[in-house]
């Protein structure tokens, strides 16, 4: 005659031997506050393990490519812009230099500073959107709401300059399209000696808080043999120790005047190339762009903003490959021209498109709570994933 | 290591696979024949430091005719790029896939045939990848014609048959 | 200052649309470059909860207003409309920027643009630019509760008043 517990304990073993777990198939977006945009991640989970994630893109394909073949090659900037929208400047002066390269138009000195400095705060504004927006992915809602009361500064320069907000159209072929003026220098300069302090501030605040360690180390680990299979650029390639920065290495416009580390990842909380790495990377880098636009705000030559341009920019047929660093990695312009008014086939390749393909690979077998972690530590902008 | 040492070093190693240098200001690219491409590109990977597939893209000429695929292979160690090119029929392009050698090769791959419509063999899952799975035709043709309709949803903002002073740039 | 005890006389009409109107809440549902623009209103600088109308929800079955921020394409139309269908009754849509307006730039080449988003949703106020700034996000609330004021809010009315999709 058995007791009650033995009876339990029974039925409880017998069960459990005979427990077997479903895979559940979970549709992650595209409407999900933390896929960075119109994302869709279809999930398989063993309870709260990740068995796949395979990320479906497409939600934002607004035919960028085509439309560049149907305008002229300053028709295409607007656009350009619009491919990562939070950093505009940084892609608009890729284009700049890609169409510049194949003309060969020499961009007056007054207008490369200009086109530096903007880029580089603009850095600092796709960092900070970033820090806020993964500090809120990772349940600390101070972090975002101090990330957009810094970008609003920057924003507040940007519209003195170009007086747009977030899409400006201000790099135009040849130089920039309005002149700085001393009323945003002066406000630059103003906006450089209150942040700079900000930046460690908020790494007490949110890198080196202990929960957002715990949840950010060893996590979404890449070592540089994937990194250049999936051919990973920028804050990725950078966060699992590599000194590649195009701005150092082949350096365009004037980055080769200018002083500035690249930060590295080190696996300082865990290891090597996991989601900490990667964020440190990018507080670390505003750090460089505030010391870059330092050198170059007070010294901003005379002259003209832009160089003697037609209205229509005549670009000889041939094709180029130019690369820039952006926020997200290298962004490249393949242009082809047959000589006409308008590019025959431009491709843009996007650092965000070969970042978010590595999603699957990083987050097998990991905790759902760790993929939300990795989809922000790639720092995706889907408008330059779908193009 | 200069264009110039790249391609010789390529042509000694595969005579009958480099077809030639385009003259295509700025940069010049290097024509490969396409049945070769995936072993010149396993040896630039695995001989010649080129570590990286930069990009992979296609392009299509009505005039030749012809669909291309373009590759840039980037360097960290000799900090170039270099650009080949393999030119396939337009009708029925198809080439042999990279997905052995670059794991970025797979959405790179299924990109080129969803706006080309070029066919890569050997590769995992080649399904669209932007646009949605039931789309006909491949976009980024030059012979492409925009649908009316997608799914009951009219695609062009203004019709031909509508306000023709509206019309503007006619039907998109 | 109304005394404690008092009574205040109106209709039912008008306390559900006080109600309504001051406690919008809208769906986090950014597509593009203008959810940025969104962002940005319910962040520090603009503070959209001012307005009553900050709560943002992640799902639709809590939200009663959707900002279309962004441009809607065609792969993302009939998940648009899911969500739409989703959103408890009443429900308002603001469509945000030029590209869920009618498509924006890329009303002319874009095979895979949806032009307008009133093709899938009816939509209650208009709001244009290209990103639109947050304050003219702002006047299109206070334009949204201007118009849920004047709105009969009883339930039955309701349907009647809203056009058909």
């Amino acid at each position: 005659m058995s007791t009650t517990h033995e009876m339990v304990e029974g039925h409880l073993s017998q069960s459990l031997e005979n427990l077997r777990t479903d895979e559940l198939l979970l549709n992650m977006g595209p409407q999900h506050p933390s896929t960075h945009g119109v994302l869709r991640v279809v999930v398989v989970t063993d309870g709260e393990i990740v068995k796949a994630a395979k990320p479906e893109i497409g939600y934002l394909h607004r035919c960028f490519e085509k439309h560049s073949e149907n305008v002229d090659y300053m028709g295409v900037a607007p656009y350009v812009d619009r491919l990562d929208y939070l950093a505009s400047m940084n892609n608009a002066m890729g284009w700049a230099i890609a169409v510049e390269g194949m003309v060969g138009i020499e961009v007056p000195r007054r207008a490369e500073f200009i086109r530096v400095i903007t880029a580089e705060l603009q850095r600092i504004a796709s960092h900070l959107m970033s820090f806020g927006t993964y500090g809120l992915d990772m349940g600390a809602f101070t972090a975002f709401m101090f990330g957009f009361r810094d970008r609003e500064m920057i924003l507040d320069i940007f519209e003195m300059m170009s007086g747009a907000r977030l899409l400006y159209n201000y790099m135009w072929v040849g130089g920039v399209s309005r002149d700085i003026t001393p009323e945003a220098i002066a406000k630059t300069k103003s906006f450089l000696d209150y942040f700079e302090p900000k930046i460690d501030e908020y790494n007490d605040l949110l890198s080196f808080n202990k929960i957002f360690i715990e949840r950010t180390k060893d996590v979404g680990v890449i070592d540089v043999e994937t990194c250049h299979s999936y051919g990973l650029t920028g804050v990725m390639l950078r966060g699992c120790g590599v000194k590649w920065d195009l701005r150092k290495e082949v350096p365009y416009s004037i980055y080769k005047e200018v002083e500035f580390d690249v930060p590295v990842g080190s696996g300082e909380m865990g290891t090597l190339g996991d989601c900490w790495d990667r964020h440190i990377v990018r507080m670390r880098e505003m750090k460089e762009s505030v010391r870059i636009v330092r050198q170059l705000i007070d010294n901003i030559p005379a002259g003209p903003h832009r160089g003697k341009v037609g209205k229509v920019v005549k670009v000889p047929a041939g094709e180029s490959f130019s690369r820039t660093e952006c926020p997200r990695g290298e962004l490249a312009f393949y242009i082809v021209s047959d000589g006409s008014a308008k590019p025959f086939r431009v491709r843009c390749k996007s650092p965000c498109f070969l970042n978010i393909s590595t999603l699957d690979e990083l987050t097998r077998g990991v905790m759902v709570a760790d993929l939300i972690a990795t989809i922000g530590s790639l720092d995706i902008v889907l408008g330059e994933v779908d193009r | 290591m200069t264009f110039e040492e790249i391609h010789q070093k390529l042509v000694a190693k595969f005579p009958q696979a480099v077809q030639g240098i385009e003259e295509t200001a700025p940069e010049k690219s290097l024509k490969i024949h396409p049945e070769h491409i995936v072993a010149v590109i396993r040896f630039m990977k695995e001989e010649m430091q080129f570590e990286t597939l930069g990009d992979l893209c296609g392009l299509d000429y009505p005039a030749l005719p012809a669909s291309c695929v373009a590759y840039h292979m980037q360097s960290y160690a000799h900090k170039k790029v270099v650009r080949l090119k393999c030119y396939l029929p337009r009708e029925g392009a198809s080439i042999e896939s990279l997905t052995s050698l670059f794991k970025a090769a797979n959405w790179l791959e299924r990109e080129a045939f969803d706006m080309f419509g070029i066919r890569f063999n050997g590769h995992p899952e080649l399904r669209r990848i932007l646009c949605p799975e039931d789309w006909v035709g491949h976009p980024l043709r030059k012979d492409y014609q925009t649908p009316d309709y997608y799914n009951g949803m009219p695609v062009p903002l203004y019709f031909d048959n509508q306000d023709e002073s509206t019309a503007g740039n006619a039907k998109t | 200052m109304i005394p404690s005890d008092s009574v205040v006389m109106t209709s039912v009409d008008e306390v559900l649309s006080w109600g309504r109107r001051n406690s919008l809440w809208p769906l986090t549902f950014g597509l593009a470059c203008c959810a940025i623009e969104m962002m940005a209103t319910g962040a520090s600088d603009y503070d959209l909860e001012r307005f009553g109308c900050g709560v943002f929800r992640a799902t639709p079955r809590q939200a009663d207003l959707m900002i279309v921020a962004g441009t809607v394409t065609l792969k993302m139309a009939s998940r648009i409309r899911t969500l739409y269908e989703q959103m408890p009754e009443p429900k308002w849509v603001i469509s945000m920027g030029s590209c869920s307006n009618k498509g924006g730039p890329y009303w002319h080449e874009g095979y895979h643009v949806l032009k307008g988003v009133d093709r899938i949703v009816p939509v209650d106020v208009y709001v244009p630019g290209c990103p639109p700034r947050p304050e003219t996000l702002l006047e299109a609330v206070m334009m949204l509760q201007k118009k849920i004021r004047v709105q009969e809010s009883s339930m039955g009315l309701l349907g009647s008043l809203r056009k058909p999709a």
